[in-house]
């Protein structure tokens, strides 16, 4: 394999792992702050719709932005309702914010473009376009370097350079600030944050806001980053596989960097090659679908390293009487 | 705090919340410029209007009872299986295999050995994560949602590389023997002479899925595995303080609810297509989560809840048929019935609690 080629697979690996990496990252608060969420594919898909259906109406992708964003504030809105004010199962909400996202987004886009559910394509002003970085002209013609920096630093839209700072951001956020630390200790011992005097409703609740601006950003970012539109379920299970990615992390910001982008690796190459032939044994294109449910599976098990969740994680809590 | 009455809890609570989910479906309809009121007229005129409307009614109800009880047996054991899609889809894998194994003499026998094979691939396809669950503790939740899409890329690959025919180019299989089509409710009312539901798909597997009605009960509520499943859900440390062994029950409780499940292919995949293709299931392994959820985990429940889903299916295809409405419509009110009855159960229950309990004071 050439450099040219080895620059292609790894630059759409950064373009296909940055919506996983936003919604892993938004996994990874709500999770962290002990309320699950497998509903951050219903989220992901609301906001796409809303990011790509207001930029095609307005023709500002800000607008687009904005719109996709709030709408999946609102969907984390009704799963804090659910799971924080009215102790329902996480779980099922989850599952019931999916269903939701996966009716309205088709219902709604076909009565405002009656395309069958997906909204016009985007162009101009509607999307976000690349960002050259400085010197990335002058410096392409170096060995080495100059590709490397041209074609794969540089050149991304805006919310790919955001997913990349949201990590260590996270990573700060988490672990050196007095929020950071109450927001752990919620996912892990919520009745002692309450005996401390901190509100464990309004905490969790950030942390699910949090969740839903982060889902929104991926959303947005498939409608009009990395697509010019929106087409019906174009999440394509990625809000599971972010989910998947969160495990496989074990819940931390800069692994779940890694695995993310690992995931996205995978997309990329089985989107680039149809199967690939390892000397006699030949890996179909399906295996490569599946291969990070299968390895999201194998690392539940406890087979490579244990992944523990957040010990509180799934359960309303119940201020005692 | 004053309980409320049974009624109240078996009846009431789940009406209500079905109202508030349609009522919410309403001022969708009318948010896209529909009238909801032609629009459940339309629905209720083209499910359950003409026995043609009954006949398709009937056959995506047959469907939801399978999966409403599988979901609804993983309940009892406290285990929310979310992998029926999965489980369905391997269902259905089994049948094909059954029924294109052999050039079947008569109906019956095909039923009772592609019911076994679908049972079987999907207590198979529900046995490893109720195994990772039991035994090596990884959330039976996660692991069913990775297995729905693992189940989706295995089918995928057979049916291109595997299952399909020389010379075809649908990813499907091939055609099942004569001898294993089942009679359709349209042959049995000729038979007996009379003509009902002429071109819908409802088939002899209600009778079965009625029947699983039947069994779950009987399992459920009058068998020792069924007391233990139940006593398991309730309190894990109580029922282990009780002598019941977690990772048997974890497994008996999945390995029905998988064979459930996968029963499910033999209403869609032998009654209906008469050959596997490519998302069989469409769909129907969730809708048994919204299935279970509004039936309480009965099977009487189970049923009438698949009526109501089966009701929804057929009225919401006439509806995108005559409407501008498309029939994602039913995946809306799918997802404010599990919303409702599933996760803001108490939002609804805490003021009706309220309520008897101030008659109850006075």
């Amino acid at each position: 394999m050439d450099l040219a080629t080895l620059l292609q697979i790894l630059d759409s690996t950064v373009r296909l792992g940055t919506p996983l990496l936003l919604a892993c990252l938004a996994g990874l608060f709500s999770e962290r702050a002990g309320i699950f969420d497998i509903g951050l594919e219903g989220k992901m898909l609301m906001a796409a719709f809303f990011s790509g259906a207001v930029a095609a109406v307005t023709g500002s992708v800000w607008l687009g932005l904005t719109a996709g964003v709030l709408s999946s504030l609102l969907l984390s809105a009704i799963h804090g309702a659910a799971s924080i004010t009215f102790r329902g199962n996480q779980l099922i909400s989850g599952v019931a914010i999916n269903f939701l996202a996966s009716g309205l987004t088709v219902l709604i886009g076909q009565k405002w473009f009656q395309l069958g559910g997906r909204t016009p394509s985007l162009t101009g002003n509607g999307r976000f376009g690349p960002i050259t970085l400085p010197f990335a002209e002058s410096l392409r013609e170096v060995p080495v370097i100059g590709p490397v920096y041209y074609e794969l630093i540089s050149g991304h839209t805006i919310l790919v350079y955001v997913a990349l700072a949201a990590v260590p951001l996270s990573w700060w956020l988490l672990y050196r600030t007095r929020f950071g630390l109450r927001l752990r200790a919620v996912g892990e011992n919520p009745a002692a944050v309450d005996t401390a005097g901190i509100s464990v409703l309004r905490l969790r609740y950030t942390a699910v806001m949090i969740c839903g601006l982060l889902t929104g950003l991926a959303g947005a970012y498939l409608a009009t980053g990395l697509s010019a539109g929106f087409v019906k379920e174009m999440t394509a299970g990625r809000g599971y596989i972010a989910l998947a990615a969160l495990i496989f992390a074990k819940w931390r910001p800069v692994p779940a960097l890694g695995a993310t982008m690992l995931f996205g690796l995978l997309e990329a190459i089985a989107n680039r090659y149809q199967n690939i032939d390892l000397g006699g044994v030949v890996l179909p294109v399906q295996f490569m679908q599946a291969l990070p449910y299968i390895l999201t599976v194998v690392i539940l098990a406890g087979f490579i390293g244990k992944a523990t969740p957040p010990r509180a994680g799934g359960a309303a809590y119940v201020k005692e009487r | 705090m004053t309980k409320m009455p049974r009624w109240a809890d078996v009846a009431l609570i789940p009406l209500l919340n079905l109202v508030i989910a349609f009522a919410i479906s309403g001022l969708v309809i009318l948010a896209i410029g529909e009238n909801p009121w032609t629009a459940l007229k339309i629905m209720v005129s083209g499910a359950l209007g003409s026995s043609y409307g009954w006949g398709f009614t009937l056959y995506y109800a047959t469907s939801f009872i399978f999966t409403g009880l599988a979901v609804a047996v993983a309940n009892h054991a406290g285990l929310f299986n979310i992998g029926g899609e999965g489980q369905a889809t391997l269902g259905g894998l089994g049948v094909a295999m059954v029924c294109l194994a052999l050039p079947w003499p008569h109906w019956s026998l095909a039923l009772l050995a592609a019911s076994l094979g679908a049972a079987a691939f999907g207590a198979a396809w529900a046995a490893i994560p109720a195994w990772l669950q039991a035994k090596r503790g990884s959330h039976i939740v996660i692991t069913t949602i990775m297995f729905n899409f693992i189940a989706f890329s295995l089918l995928n690959y057979l049916l291109v590389n595997v299952l399909r025919p020389v010379g075809s180019m649908d990813p499907a299989s091939a055609r099942f023997p004569e001898g294993a089509a089942l009679p359709t409710l349209n042959d049995m009312a000729a038979g007996l002479g009379f003509v009902w539901g002429r071109n819908t798909p409802a088939n002899v597997s209600l009778f079965l899925a009625l029947l699983c009605c039947l069994g779950v009960w009987a399992i459920i509520w009058k068998t020792r595995l069924g007391y233990q499943i139940r006593a398991f859900g309730k309190s894990e440390p109580a029922a282990v303080y009780a002598g019941i062994s977690p990772v048997r029950i974890t497994m008996y409780a999945m390995l029905i609810s998988g064979g459930l499940a996968g029963m499910m292919a033999v209403n869609n995949v032998m009654g209906e297509a008469e050959r596997l293709v490519l998302n069989a299931v469409e769909g129907a392994g969730f809708i048994g989560i919204a299935v279970a959820l509004m039936g309480r985990s009965h099977p009487f429940g189970v049923l009438l809840a698949s009526l109501l889903f089966g009701f929804l299916y057929q009225g919401g295809g006439e509806l995108a048929l005559w409407t501008t409405i498309p029939r994602e419509l039913i995946t809306v009110i799918q997802a404010l019935v599990i919303l409702f009855t599933g996760a803001l159960d108490n939002m609804v229950r805490a003021p009706v609690e309220r309520l008897f309990a101030g008659r109850g004071a006075r």
